[in-house]
């Protein structure tokens, strides 16, 4: 039988970036709210202190800041009548876990989207006819649009602390920073970080074939810092182990060290972890939520009571509460049907290794944000008419660590063992920068995420299905970037270079690491016969249930989401202080 | 030893002796070697792997990684300790790895590990298989046969031409593969990468993790030596 604790006003599943972002605006509003996080506590002394987080091993290859498998994974297949098998281990995409999440061991590229992406079914419909968009393509409109979202992009890049330059300030465009970009209401908090020297070669050469560079937005402190809630980041040092890692300096914006100091102190909120919600409870009619049922660190189960559950946890696993609790329709491939589950998207990226033999690019001295990118192959910047696709990419110049078990990157051709590996090994690293594509990923009728027949977790429950494949319409895209990135890459120079791109023969594979952007299966838009959300990412179904992150994108952006991911967390939260508390019920009437 | 453990003794070490300033403009840089000493591959008992198998992952290691050419290699630098502490971890037996049935035949090698076995199980049955295979082939295990055969039976293996009863051959040996270049490169704390030496083969700083003052040297060699995490310095 299960345990009662005390009710609260809110409890919110997770305790990432949008659960610390809900706890900061619901506890303004006066409300009561409680964080359950399945993982551990965590911060940056004494978890990310240095020096043990300058350990490859444990952390960049074993992983120790991630979800584990054994504890929570999903199946996949490529086609809708296969058998999906499990992800056993972790691989082309991390999960984070424990307080912070995934906000804790990210890089830190913080973009918005183009206004265009956001509304990117209208988008080709108006520019370029309905005709262009393939059968089997479900993109749609997000239902809010960029200038509503203006204010919070600005909120959000203050609280984490962008460095950054602007290139559209209230329309005027500025120099050095992206041309092409949404307009902003005030720059970037930060200028940007310093530049190391793959950003400045790239930059020169994009600048003469007629492009525009600007430094990547980075979550990376490039000076002292202090938020809208008092913390305070200190400059990033370069130290290399970025991505993977928590920051041992104050210097990456993560949960830690920009909110959670702040919302720790407030009387009216508390969290509890190693405590894994199971589903959350509905009333007898399933429309309203009573709080949800979770397990405590010792084993036992917990209802714990709650007039408002926001799902804050990772993107796929807000998808398994939803799938798993019966909030919402699951989505049926075969009709179109349902809507939770619905449009699962990743992401299309693609790239360049360049060898030169006598250019030293010390790359161990990295900054998970450091970067240079042009957006002149933008969705917004695209005939998908002519070009015969739909997405875009921007391009970029990294250079994040020089951590050697990983990022070893040698010639075509070199041995993969034996003496000539160590040739080869000798001959490469330090020489070596890379040119990366960074694509949109559309949506698909037979791409998505339903509770799998054959698999279970500890608890019993059945682990999530995805079912997932690249599509020509994508593989063009990269293909386009392809050609792009060539020219770059000749024009830079280098004694060698190899390009690394999906082709069409090539089918999703879990074992590379690609990138931690699964999107969709819980997405938002205008029609409750086609979205899970509403615009303000409240459920359709079950009014006193909202759901943050990732999986309310219909379609991938060609950008990095937690961006996007931040601002909607507080566009949400200012409809429920100021729509729903007032008056509960679904705010957008169906 | 746990980290904790070594900067407390750092630290009365150094209260007790005093630690020397550097000599200004001396141009020597002074080295420091860790509390506890790497062991000697040759002295090490093994924890997980029994003699035979032991003889193979010194064998193997010494043709993945050999000590000729530039660079040192993987049995100077204690990888195979490396792989036998690790099997005894958590990677070993797969603690992290969702390991939970059905185990469908002939999934995409593109699907990850799909197989039963943890780590240290798929080393047991890979090294059977391929002393099976040398014994039928060549009457003697892998690790008696001289550096060109064992390099000609590394090549079949790779290549999947070793059968094996529950997994590809290739996939051991990619997983022994991955795990001699784990070894090689990772902090030594781990039990490989001894005195930091293939950090110093490449110009890797390990954990020195602090560059603010370096990022616009642009193509200029970083010029200091590597530190670890036990605060080995280089």
């Amino acid at each position: 039988m299960a345990r009662t604790e005390s009710p609260v006003d809110v409890v919110l599943v997770g305790f990432g970036w949008t659960s610390a972002i809900m706890g900061m605006e619901l506890t303004d509003a006066g409300l009561n709210v409680l964080a359950l996080e399945r993982g551990e506590d965590r911060d940056t002394v004494p978890d990310f202190a240095y020096p043990k987080m300058a350990d490859e091993l444990t952390y960049g290859v074993r992983y120790k800041l991630m979800q584990r498998p054994a504890k929570s994974t999903l199946t996949v297949r490529h086609n809708v009548g296969d058998m999906a098998v499990p992800y056993r281990h972790l691989g082309s995409f991390l999960p984070g876990d424990g307080v912070g999440g995934a906000g804790t061991h990210w890089n830190g590229h913080t973009w918005r989207p183009q206004p265009q992406e956001l509304r990117l079914k209208s988008y080709v419909e108006e520019n370029f006819g309905a005709d262009i968009i393939p059968d089997e393509m479900t993109i749609q409109d997000f239902g809010v649009s960029y200038d509503e979202l203006e204010p919070f992009f600005d909120y959000f890049e203050k609280v984490a602390g962008i460095s950054g330059k602007a290139g559209n300030l209230n329309g005027e465009i500025q120099e050095g920073g992206n041309p092409f970009e949404g307009w902003r209401s005030d720059e970037y908090p930060m200028p940007p970080l310093a530049r190391t020297y793959n950003d400045t070669l790239f930059a020169d050469v994009a600048r003469s074939e007629g492009y525009h560079p600007f430094p990547l937005p980075a979550a990376n402190a490039s000076v002292a810092y202090t938020n809208p809630y008092g913390m305070q980041l200190g400059p990033c040092n370069f130290c290399g182990f970025c991505e993977r890692y928590g920051c041992l300096n104050y210097s990456k914006s993560s949960p830690q060290t920009c909110i959670l100091g702040a919302l720790k102190r407030r009387e009216n909120f508390s969290y509890r972890t190693q405590s894994e919600v199971l589903r959350v409870e509905l009333d007898s009619d399933g429309e309203r939520a009573i709080g949800v049922t979770y397990i405590d660190p010792e084993g036992n189960e917990v209802f714990q009571p709650a007039d408002l559950v926001i799902l804050g946890a990772y993107s796929l696993h807000n998808v398994h509460l939803m799938l798993v609790s019966g909030i919402g329709t699951p989505y049926n491939p075969e009709t179109g049907d349902g809507v939770v589950g619905k449009n699962y998207a990743y992401q299309m990226n693609g790239g360049s290794s360049l060898y030169f033999r006598d250019k030293e690019f010390n790359p161990f001295i990295g900054a998970g944000g450091n970067g240079e990118v042009i957006n002149d192959f933008g969705v917004e910047q695209i005939d998908f008419a002519q070009e015969g696709f739909i997405g875009g990419s921007y391009i970029n110049a990294a250079m994040t660590n020089g951590q050697p078990i990983r990022n070893m990157p040698l010639r075509a051709g070199a041995p993969s063992w034996g003496e000539g590996w160590k040739q080869a090994v000798q001959e490469t690293y330090g020489h070596v920068m890379s040119i990366g594509s960074h694509g949109s990923n559309m949506s698909y009728r037979d791409c998505y995420l339903d509770l799998d027949p054959n698999y279970t977790d500890d608890h019993g429950r059945p682990l999530m299905r995805m079912t997932f494949d690249w599509k020509a319409n994508d593989v063009r895209m990269t293909q386009f970037m392809k050609q792009k990135i060539d020219t770059l890459s000749k024009a830079l120079g280098p004694d060698d270079y190899r390009l690394s791109f999906k082709d069409f023969d090539t089918r999703y594979d879990v074992r590379p690491y690609q990138t931690t952007h699964n999107v969709g299966g819980a997405i938002m838009g205008t029609d409750p016969s086609s979205s899970a959300l509403n615009r303000y990412l409240q459920s359709w179904d079950v009014h006193n249930v909202f759901v943050m992150g990732a999986s309310a994108f219909p379609q991938n952006l060609q950008y990095n989401p937690t961006g996007l991911v931040g601002a909607l967390a507080y566009w949400s939260a200012k409809a429920i202080r100021e729509q729903y508390l007032p008056n509960p019920g679904p705010l957008v009437q169906a | 030893m746990s980290l904790k453990d070594a900067s407390r003794r750092r630290f009365m070490k150094g209260a007790l002796t005093g630690i020397p300033a550097v000599t200004i403009g001396s141009g020597v840089s002074l080295t420091a070697s860790a509390d506890e000493p790497p062991q000697q591959l040759t002295d090490y008992q093994p924890a997980f792997f029994e003699s035979a198998e032991w003889d193979f992952i010194i064998a193997a290691c010494d043709r993945l990684i050999p000590g000729t050419g530039p660079g040192p290699g993987a049995l100077e630098t204690n990888v195979p300790i490396f792989i036998d502490r690790q099997m005894e971890g958590g990677f070993g037996h797969a603690a992290d790895w969702y390991m939970k049935g059905p185990f469908p035949d002939d999934v995409p090698a593109l699907f990850g590990h799909q197989i039963p076995l943890t780590p240290r199980e798929m080393y047991r049955e890979g090294i059977a298989a391929v002393n099976d295979f040398c014994q039928n082939r060549h009457d003697v295990a892998f690790a008696a046969l001289d550096d060109a055969a064992r390099d000609q039976v590394l090549t079949q293996l790779q290549d999947g031409e070793i059968e094996m009863a529950s997994m590809r051959g290739s996939y051991f040996f990619d997983m022994l593969l991955q795990n001699t270049k784990e070894g090689y490169f990772a902090d030594p704390i781990h039990g490989g990468n001894k005195h930091m030496a293939s950090w110093k083969f490449i110009g890797f700083p390990g954990a020195r993790a602090s560059y603010r003052e370096w990022v616009d040297q642009h193509n200029v060699e970083y010029p200091l030596g590597p530190v670890s995490l036990n605060g080995e310095r280089g």
